[in-house]
Order: structure tokens, then sequence, then C-alpha cells
């Protein structure tokens, strides 16, 4: 029996890490484990897949799938499923992957769980813990739908290389131009040389104690040199320091870094319900009873603009 | 033309969660509009003002209390209001047949909504609305430009920003970064109280999802907190990167 589907987060012929994740996790199940890639030319990329796991690999190659578009590759992946029935469908919880879940599972009547950090799934049976309220607490929920269909969150689940097959199967093409409702203008990618927020191994944020532009530059120099994505609270966002997509708390992204590095940031509770399931966590701050020292492993009570400079010249060493 | 704006009542995002008898404890929390909802009411108060549409209608489902929700914004400048009354245990699927069914009575031109609620985090209702009204939806705008038919959408997208177009009736779901939704003013608060708002029952649908259990997280121990001359915090700050949390400096 066709066991996991794990739908293909990838641009450009770029993947996600999060699929990875996704292939490492299903490969637990032991059941068979299936990598689907939607695209144009994406038949390369199955060596890749193969690698962490995956038994086979679905293509669906064409021009009506080179970008993302909701309505074609929901009428495509709802065929599949028709034809081969597999018992748990996972996409990735980017834009794109509850976009395209959420479609889908309207679509065929069933439940979704969405923004899944940990899963169990055997045959005919799936069960979630979710985050809500932004990660203040949590929720275990069972999809009762057949086939059990979830989104998973980024950098929740280990990355395991395992052998697979890797058998390309080319599905029958089933959605058409017709199914084509939203016609896309343009994507322009954001420039930046800094990893995704929601990916990153290392986050360096900065919030109403960076004062302005001068001190962001500092956060930014900081996180350079670690590899870092940025991001911000919501008073360096409000105040124009930073754009919205990366602000890090309860309106904004949910991120769990290996290490996440706070600079003048106080550590309100909707921002640590975004930063609070990091590994670890260090806190800049001048005053030693911000709320932040209280999820922090180490905490500095002082200046940012003194520490920072002192610690990129400690950390060149 | 007809603008239907979606909002949820949600705690307020200061809210401390806690848990009694096994489930999410609402007494004395603060009650508000969703914040990704409240900038779907002031974009669709925004296409009145432009006079791209004439009329805002809000729809809410939930208990009683969802109400204020409806009449903060009517206070804010919508014209009626619709509340559906359901119960808040209802699973993204349950309240998606709910709200579609009001919704297609309504037939609305532009259905507005969060992209996501600050409670559940589920963003699966407005585009779940769209498949059972079988039209067009885009998600995580952050503007919207209507004309001919059309809403032409700028939208948060995975690793930049999208342009895409659909045509109407569609349901096109906000980005919090769209826009600042307004307070009510005193007079706005005044005239909501004499808006019309309709009360109806939601058909009972299925959950398609089951909750099994609620719980907290593991609560985040505080570690060493230290208070020095900057270059002394900086170089112990330095050694416990490198080795205890074993970074690589690029």
């Amino acid at each position: 029996m066709p066991g996991t589907w794990i739908i293909v987060e990838q641009r450009d012929g770029n993947v996600r890490k999060v699929t990875f994740e996704m292939l490492s996790e299903a490969k637990k199940y032991g059941e068979e484990v299936s990598a689907v890639v939607f695209g144009k030319n994406v038949e390369g990329l199955a060596p890749e897949f193969a690698k962490y796991g995956a038994d086979k690999v679905y293509v669906v190659e064409g021009d009506l799938f080179a970008e993302y578009n909701t309505g074609a590759y929901v009428a495509q992946l709802a065929a599949m499923i028709a034809e081969y029935q597999p018992n748990a469908v996972l996409f990735a919880h980017t834009f794109n992957g509850r976009d395209f879940a959420s479609r889908l599972a309207q679509k065929l009547e069933a439940g979704l769980a969405t923004d899944a950090i940990a899963a169990e799934i055997t045959a005919g049976k799936g069960v979630f813990t979710r985050a809500i309220y932004a990660g203040k607490a949590l929720a275990k929920v069972e999809v009762t739908t057949s086939p059990i269909l979830a989104t998973i969150r980024a950098g929740v689940m280990e990355v395991a290389e395992a052998a697979g097959a890797g058998a390309v199967v080319k599905p029958a093409i089933a959605a058409t131009d017709a199914d084509v409702y939203q016609s896309i203008k343009s994507f322009v990618p954001t420039v930046s040389a800094r990893p995704d927020l929601t990916e990153a191994e290392v986050v360096v944020s900065g919030g109403r104690g960076c004062k302005g532009p001068d001190g962001i530059k500092l956060v930014e120099q900081l996180a350079d040199m670690l590899g870092a994505a940025v991001g911000g609270s919501r008073a360096s966002i409000d105040s124009g320091w930073l754009g919205h997509e990366l602000q890090v708390g309860q309106t904004g992204k949910v991120v769990n870094p290996n290490l996440y590095i706070a600079a003048g940031i106080s550590g309100a509770i909707q921002h640590l319900a975004g930063m609070s399931s990091s590994k670890f966590i260090a806190a800049i701050n001048t005053d030693p009873e911000a709320p932040i020292f209280n999820v922090s492993d180490f905490g500095v009570v002082s200046d940012l603009f003194k520490v920072i400079p002192a610690l990129c010249t400690e950390l060149k060493k | 033309m007809k603008v239907l704006v979606c909002v949820k009542q949600t705690f307020d995002t200061e809210a401390k969660i806690e848990l009694k008898d096994g489930k999410i404890a609402d007494a004395g929390i603060n009650l508000i509009i969703n914040p990704y909802d409240e900038v779907a009411v002031e974009g669709g108060i925004q296409l009145k003002e432009k006079k791209i549409v004439d009329e805002v209608v809000v729809l809410s489902a939930g208990s009683d209390k969802a109400m204020d929700a409806i009449r903060t914004a009517l206070a804010m400048g919508a014209d009626r209001g619709i509340l559906l009354k359901q119960d808040t245990a209802a699973d993204e699927y349950a309240r998606a047949v709910a709200l579609a069914a009001a919704i297609k009575e309504e037939n609305p031109d532009i259905i507005l909504a969060g992209h996501v609620a600050a409670d559940d985090g589920s963003s699966q209702v407005p585009t779940r609305i769209a498949e059972i009204l079988g039209i067009p939806h885009i998600n995580v705008i952050t503007n919207v430009e209507i004309a001919d038919g059309k809403a032409t959408c700028t939208c948060e997208a995975d690793g930049g920003t999208l342009v895409a177009e659909v045509a109407l009736p569609a349901v096109i779901s906000s980005q919090v970064s769209w826009n600042e939704p307004r307070y009510p003013s005193m007079k706005g608060i005044m005239q909501a109280k004499k808006k019309p708002v309709a009360t109806k029952d939601a058909a009972a649908v299925d959950n398609k999802v089951t909750i099994i259990e609620y719980a907290m997280p593991p609560a985040k121990q505080a570690g060493v907190k230290i208070e020095d001359d900057p270059d002394v915090c900086a170089a112990k700050l330095a050694d416990w990167m490198l080795n205890t949390v074993k970074i690589e400096v690029k």
C-alpha cells in the first residue's frame, strides 16, 4: 500500500530543507515513502529525494506546473490520490503548502492538521501535535478522514540520510489549463544573502532597544558573521526598521532555530510565543527585569551598542 | 459591488494561556477581532471609501459573544452584520461549510478574511470557503487593486513577493501588513448600535478533526544572567556560543 506522500517544496530546482525533514520523518513509519514533485524539468531532482529515503518519486512535469498555482496543482493531486490511494499526504507549512493543502482538503471534504510540530502516523490513523496561540499551548489532534492530511512546520523534524530506491513514477496528467484561476503576473524574490527566517539555524533579532537603523545594522552585522537570518520584534517592524516579513511573534513568524539571539527585545508575550521553542536563546538587554531573560539560556544585562561590536571582535578571534 | 468580511473572535494576543480541566481557560480573557481579520475589515471599509464597493457586510461564526466582534467592525465602518451561531468546537471544515452557506445567501463580489487566526493558527478556512463556493481565492495579500471584475493582489509568498490576478467573485485573505486598522470613533460606536445584525443558526456538520488533548509546552528555564563590563560580557557570551551552542563563525 502506498504509505506516505511528501509534497516537495521547490523553486527553480532548489528544494527546501523541510522536504528532507518530512522524508526522514516518514521513513520512521516503516511504510513506503514517496516524494511528489511538481514543476518543469524536475525529474533530475529524484536522486536528492532517494538520498533521504524516498522509495518512489512521483514526477508531475509540464508548463502547467512550472510555478505553483492552486487550481492545477489541486486538480492533479486529487486525481493522483484517487488513483494511488496513499495513507497520508504531508505538505510543508509554507505559504504555498498551506494554500495547496487547504484547498485539496476541502475538495476531498477531508480534515487537515496544519502547522504540525509532531506526527504519529499508522495505517488509517494520523495524530498530530499542533502549536496553538502561537505556541502558548499545544493541541493533540486526530485527522479522522482519509487520506490523512497535514502541513508540517519547518525545522521540527530531524533530517537523516537513508537510501531509497527513488523509482520515478510519471502519473497521468489530469489537470488542464481550465483548472487555473490565478494568473501570476510577477514573482520578485527577496534579495537577501541571508537564510530564510523560518529555516535558519541561527536567528539574530533586534527590538526597540536598537533605537533605529544604526542598532539594526549591528544586528545585521552579527547575523552575517554567523550566517544567520535577521528578525525583529513588533517594535522594530512598526518603526519601519525592518520589513513585516521579518517579524517574529504571534502576528509574525514562529521560528525555532538552534540559536536565537534577542538584542534590545524586552520579551512581550507575543514575541516570546514566536521564539521560545528555539534550542538555545541568548538575550542582550539593558533592563535586568526584562521578561526575555526568563526564557534565555544566556542573558547579558548590558548595552547592545557596546556588546555586539565587542562580541563580533571576540568571535573573529 | 458588495464586500463580505469574515471575522473570528479570538483571545487578545496579550492573553496568557492556561489550562483548566483539560481545556483552554477563557475566564477573564479579553476578546478581540482576530488581528488578521481586523485588517480585512479595514481593507473592506477602504474599498467602500474609494467607492469601489457600496456595502461592507461582516460575518462571524461563533457564540453570542462574537456579537462584540461584529459591533466593533460596525463601529469601524462596516454597514451590517451577520452572527452565525455555531459551537466554538467546530473544526475548520465545519466552520467553512457554515460560513460558505451564509456567504452564498449574500452573494458578495469580494470575500475578505485574515489569512490565519491568532488562536488556532490553522490558515484553512478562507481557502476552504472558496472551494465550497467554487470560486478563486488568493492568500496573504498586502495590497489589492479592484478593476474590470478582477482583483490584482500583491501577496507575501515564500521567498519573495507575488503579484497575481483573480476574477471576481473571489476569496481574498489578508496579511497584517496590508493596512493599519482604524480605531472606532465615538461617533462610529454610537452608530454601530443602530446598524442591523441578523442572527442565524449554523447548519450542524460533523468535524473531520478531533481534538484529543491540550497541553502546555515545556516551560523554558532561565539560564545564567550576567551583568558586567560590555567587553567582559561579550567575551563570556562568545565563549558560550562557541563552546556550548557550538556555532560556526563564517
